[in-house]
């Protein structure tokens, strides 16, 4: 059963087992624009939460994507690399950024549920 | 005598005709329409062997190249010179410059480009010196830089300028170096830059690329920066304020006199964007609000051509407390004239200059022009045109105030900020305004700068334009922003430009899949299809 | 005032349009006391053509323009002839008097002929990409090892003896703010040097120059193996352009990033500027090249057009976090080098080449007759060192008094290294005549003898 989370920064977590997939939201994308070019770190590193560690780029923008959760990244999605558009097509799905290694579901208290995201992004668009 | 016979060849010379189908749905043959013409790379019209120039025989070569092969095959075009001058006229047809267009660039100051400048730049004595001939053959050269160099003391009210910056963000870097190179002297390692949220990007590029921390400083209600958030973010570790004045919304900062004083207080340095110095030319000296170092667009505020992206030239003026920092290569004068001093303390000179920014000496063309100009306008001149500038943005900020929707209230500077507040439930955004406006004849605003509002549109008319092209302006966007309000209107606007050489071009695949040169195999490709 | 469209009736109905009495009004922002009363006091009043085409004159008048006697300057600036049609086209208008090409619609003559720049320099160079130019090799040379350090994540740069000092100091100058080093090499005037040992993991990158400062051409396979190597980059600098007609391209030759003065063509001396930097490297470096980028695209009708692109990499919109705080590019001086490569082309251009070597050629020969006179290249391109029985300055400025400009002595360059006094860097391009040639040679001949 995976639990899903979501940050302030636009961000979704799914958590199954130890292993979080983190995205950025549909909200997100849409504000965006064409997605470009995607920028993911090194497979191996260890993040802190908070800690920016990848880079999403539309042709006037480019913005930073935060870890929502700490742990070490296990698996980069290299197709959003090859293919950023996905990231517009299908940001809570497809387009995942990364999946880290958590040190278990204490790893998302403070994060939002979904209802709280939706009323969270439509305040603060 | 012979008779005069009748000339039965007489031509229809009255408009219309007999044809029935409107111009803009008619097919030519090439699909070109008479001056608006496609126009192909260079690379896709060469005609190998054929030349441009004629060149004197070399004769056989017994290559020196130290054992080196001479190379083969770069696979450059060969074109003559009547194809090459149709092919750049042509493609200059398709560009809108200020000699076609009202070109109202918010803090690009577009204002007419003197052709007098380009005569007297292109003097041989100017434009055929070599930048490392002995000072001896060149003084007419070293007279005019520092001529120029006291103009730009005068009207600032500064002590000194550094001549060599090649640009407006060269010269920001060049200011910043020396507000660091003073610290240093002093043994002291600040670590924070402070820097308004409504600044250009240039401004926390810069002090981020010299290795400072860049602290945002929000703006008020009435678009100036927070003074009191400003001096909450003081300390000592802030090494500068960068501060633009007129600021970047079009406003002169009030405070900028209480800004000097903080900053210096802590010890640090008031950097001044100059990029909006068109606002205050001979009403105000910078020098008299406490500054450090401003750097001056001649491209911008001295009228000198800004050649589709360049060149520019960005000296900058510094106060007595940076002067000793300037980078090198500077002139002084002694018993045999004026010389370049080019070596950190050479002569005595410029020991403590933090270095050299670019190669030779600085953009020679553009002070030939910026100082034609200025002896053309005269102090009187320069003193009325910006007087005409901030008239002119003052009587669209006016006339416009409750059509298009006003962020802050005026009078404004050289420049009027709008923004999409007007356009608030139509399906119609900043862009499709713009793109509309190109297909009325102007040049769009600046649009989305500055970011401390939404959907900015900044408009910076010069002192270049006349009444009646303003009026023209200023009704164009009134039916604009009327139009948007319709269904069809917006669906109108969505569509625009209409009637330029290319319609909306997609930016997102030029980003995801880039193109940026001509190869072999696409020429191949595109014969294929 | 011939630039101001107003009349005092205008500037009166849009000063009662706008609501206020006088134009100080619209000035009430200005602090107490700051606001100017008058003209400010020192400067002249506004004046007929004419008598600033007089003032202008008297001081052009005051200096000796390189065509109109022998000339044989070099060192980072070359006299080439630029053909009449390239000047006549950059004083279009609609290219002089355009901004950056922010509305694509309305830019195309801009951003094709930005295009064809690049793919120019791009084949010239022997490199995969190239950016829409930058302000000169100087700085474009400084831009080059930040990018190494972005790349390698290394802070060393090697730095040859045979790089321009302008070059090397503007380096110096930028990469003291990073807290990169800057590993400098003695100047190298023998063409002697030899880098490889130099180079160790620690190592982003190593800056030569070909043709040197000094003349002297290279391969640089060899050490563009070693570098590549110990994971480092190689950059290659030129500071004269027309010797990429004949010469290995520094792409052939393994190059990473390749920075060069483009100032030979299509833009003539101007005592230093505006110039031309040029930048190239390979595909795979693309999205960490600073400057401006020219992409193909199509539009709204699926027509081929062009727009700037990979904006995301500059200060407008990354701030804090751009490849480089550059903003311009130097783009009527890019226009220039595009229509005069566009006229010479493969064959012009390769021509163009071989004239200059072979000028350069017959000016060595001849100036290495001259008891004292010691040539010292074994090879070059349109450019030699020669050693002097004596101080070259001196020499220099004895020759300038008699009408010759004889090239630049290595001390105006150098600071304090005597060893390098009586060195005169000579160069030789298609402008020199043979009569040129004797001139020289016969004045430093008898100046020698004295």
């Amino acid at each position: 059963m995976s639990t899903v989370r979501y940050s302030e920064d636009h961000e979704w977590v799914r958590l199954d087992g130890d292993i979080a997939t983190v995205g950025i939201t549909n909200h997100a994308q849409e504000q965006l624009g064409d997605i470009v070019y995607v920028e993911l770190p090194e497979a191996g590193r260890t993040l802190e939460r908070g800690e920016e560690f990848a880079v999403v780029e539309s042709v006037k923008a480019a913005s930073e994507v935060y870890a929502p959760v700490a742990g070490e990244i296990v698996e980069l999605n290299e197709a959003i690399v090859e293919d950023p558009s996905l990231v517009n097509a299908s940001a809570d799905k497809d387009g995942w950024f990364v999946k880290i290694k958590v040190a278990g579901p204490e790893a998302l208290e403070g994060l939002m549920d979904e209802a709280a995201y939706k009323a969270f992004a439509e305040e603060n668009g | 005598m012979t008779k005069q016979t009748m000339n039965r060849q007489g031509r229809p010379s009255q408009a219309g005709g007999t044809g029935a189908e409107a111009a803009d749905t008619m097919a030519t043959h090439t699909g070109d329409r008479a001056l608006m013409v496609e126009e192909k790379l260079i690379f896709e019209i060469g005609n190998p062997g054929s030349c441009g120039v004629d060149l004197p025989d070399p004769g056989d070569l017994t290559p020196r190249l130290g054992g080196l092969a001479p190379r083969e095959g770069i696979g450059l075009p060969d074109l003559a010179e009547p194809t090459v001058v149709r092919h750049y006229t042509r493609l200059s047809q398709k560009n809108m410059g200020i000699d076609t267009t009202m070109y109202p660039l918010g803090s690009c100051t577009m204002k007419h480009n003197p052709r007098l400048n380009e005569k007297m730049a292109r003097l041989p004595g100017f434009a055929d010196i070599h930048p490392l001939q002995p000072a001896s053959t060149v003084q007419g050269a070293l007279a005019l830089i520092e001529e120029l160099a006291d103009w730009l003391r005068t009207l600032t009210g500064m002590p000194a300028v550094a001549m060599s910056p090649g640009a407006g963000a060269h010269g920001e870097l060049c200011g910043m170096m020396a507000i660091r190179a003073a610290l240093e002297a002093r043994g002291e390692r600040r670590t924070r830059v402070l820097v308004p949220e409504s600044a250009h990007g240039t401004n926390p590029a810069t002090a981020a690329a010299l290795g400072y921390s860049v602290d945002a400083i929000p703006g008020t209600a009435d678009g100036r920066m927070d003074l009191e958030a400003f001096k909450e973010k003081l300390g000592p570790d802030v090494a500068a304020i960068m501060l633009t004045n007129p600021n970047t919304c079009g406003l002169f900062e009030r405070d900028v006199k209480a800004v000097a004083d903080a900053i210096h207080d802590v010890g640090g340095y008031f950097y001044c964007d100059g990029a909006n110095f068109n606002a205050i030319v001979g009403k105000v000296r910078p020098g008299d609000l406490g500054i450090d170092a401003m750097h001056i667009n001649l491209h911008k505020t001295f009228s000198t051509p800004h050649g589709g992206g360049g060149p520019g030239s960005g000296p900058v003026v510094l106060s007595e407390a940076l002067a000793p920092f300037a980078p090198l290569p500077f002139i002084v004068s002694d018993d045999d004239g004026l010389k370049l001093i080019e070596h950190v303390g050479q002569d005595g000179h410029g020991a403590e200059s933090f270095g050299r920014m670019k190669g030779f000496h600085g953009q020679m063309g553009m002070f030939v022009r910026a100082l034609t100009y200025m002896l053309s306008h005269g102090v009187d001149g320069m003193r009325q045109a910006s007087e005409d500038a901030v008239l002119n943005a003052n009587y669209i900020l006016a006339r416009l105030d409750g059509t298009l929707s006003v962020p802050y209230p005026g009078p404004c500077m050289h420049e009027a900020l709008f923004d999409d507040g007007f356009l608030k439930g139509t399906e119609v955004g900043t862009l499709d305004i713009a793109k509309a406006l190109i297909d009325e004849g102007f040049h769009p605003m600046t649009m989305y700068f500055p970011l401390v509002v939404h959907g900015a549109l900044l408009v910076e008319p010069t002192e270049s334009e006349t009444k009646r092209t303003l009026d023209r302006f200023i009704e164009t966007l009134a039916a604009l922003a009327a139009e948007a309000g319709t269904e069809a209107g917006a669906r109108r606007l969505a569509g625009a430009p209409y009637f330029t050489p290319r319609r909306r071009l997609d930016e997102t695949r030029a980003a995801r899949n880039p193109v940026l040169r001509w190869t072999p195999e696409a020429d191949l490709a595109e014969a294929a299809e | 005032m011939r630039y101001l469209p107003h009349t005092d009736a205008d500037r009166q109905a849009m000063l009662q349009a706008i609501g206020v009495g006088a134009i100080d009004d619209l000035f009430r922002d200005v602090p107490e006391g700051l606001l100017l009363k008058g003209p400010i006091d020192g400067l002249p009043n506004h004046q007929p053509e004419m008598d600033v085409e007089r003032h202008l004159g008297r001081l052009a008048s005051r200096n000796l323009p390189a065509g109109a006697v022998p000339s044989f300057l070099g060192a980072g600036a070359y006299r080439h002839h630029v053909p009449a049609s390239v000047d006549h086209l950059i004083q279009r208008g609609e290219f002089l008097t355009a901004y950056t090409p922010y509305q694509p619609e309305v830019s195309q003559g801009t951003l094709q002929a930005l295009f064809e720049f690049q793919s120019q320099v791009a084949l010239i160079t022997g490199m995969d990409v190239a950016n829409a130019s930058m302000y000169d090799g100087a700085t474009s040379c400084a831009e080059a090892v930040m990018m190494a350090f972005r790349v390698t994540r290394r802070h060393k740069a090697v730095f040859s003896g045979g790089v321009h000092p302008h070059y090397r100091d503007v380096t110096r100058n930028l990469v003291h703010f990073t807290g990169g080093t800057l590993e400098e090499h003695d100047p190298d005037p023998r063409g002697a040097e030899d880098l490889t040992g130099s180079i160790d993991g620690e190592t982003a990158c190593v800056v030569v120059q070909n043709p040197t400062l000094f003349g002297h051409v290279a391969d640089l396979s060899a050490l563009a193996e070693a570098a590549h190597q110990a994971g480092a980059l190689l950059i290659v600098v030129v500071t004269e352009v027309v010797s990429l007609g004949l010469l290995p391209s520094p792409g052939s030759m393994g190059a990473d990033i390749v920075v060069a003065e483009g100032q030979s063509i299509g833009n003539p001396l101007t005592f230093g500027g505006p110039y031309v930097g040029l930048f190239a490297t390979r595909q795979k470096f693309v999205r960490q090249m600073p400057g401006r980028l020219c992409g193909q695209t199509v539009d709204a009708d699926g027509q081929r057009g062009f727009v700037l692109t990979l904006s995301t990499r500059e200060q407008h919109i990354r701030r804090e976090k751009a490849t480089s705080n550059i903003c311009t590019n130097s783009g009527l001086c890019a226009l220039a080098f595009t229509i005069h490569m566009a006229l010479l082309g493969e064959t012009g251009f390769t021509r163009l080449a071989r004239l200059n070597h072979a000028r350069a050629t017959a000016l060595a020969d001849r100036l290495g007759e001259i008891d004292g006179v010691r040539l010292l290249n074994e090879g070059y391109f349109n450019e030699f060192t020669l050693e002097l029985p004596g101080n070259a300055a001196a020499i220099v400025e004895r020759l300038a008094g008699r009408g010759i400009l004889a090239g630049v002595p290595a001390s105006r360059l150098y600071r304090d290294r005597p060893v390098l006094d009586d060195l005169l860097l000579v160069a030789a391009t298609e402008t020199n005549s043979q009569d040129d040639i004797d001139a020289f040679a016969a004045a430093l001949a008898e100046e020698i003898a004295r």
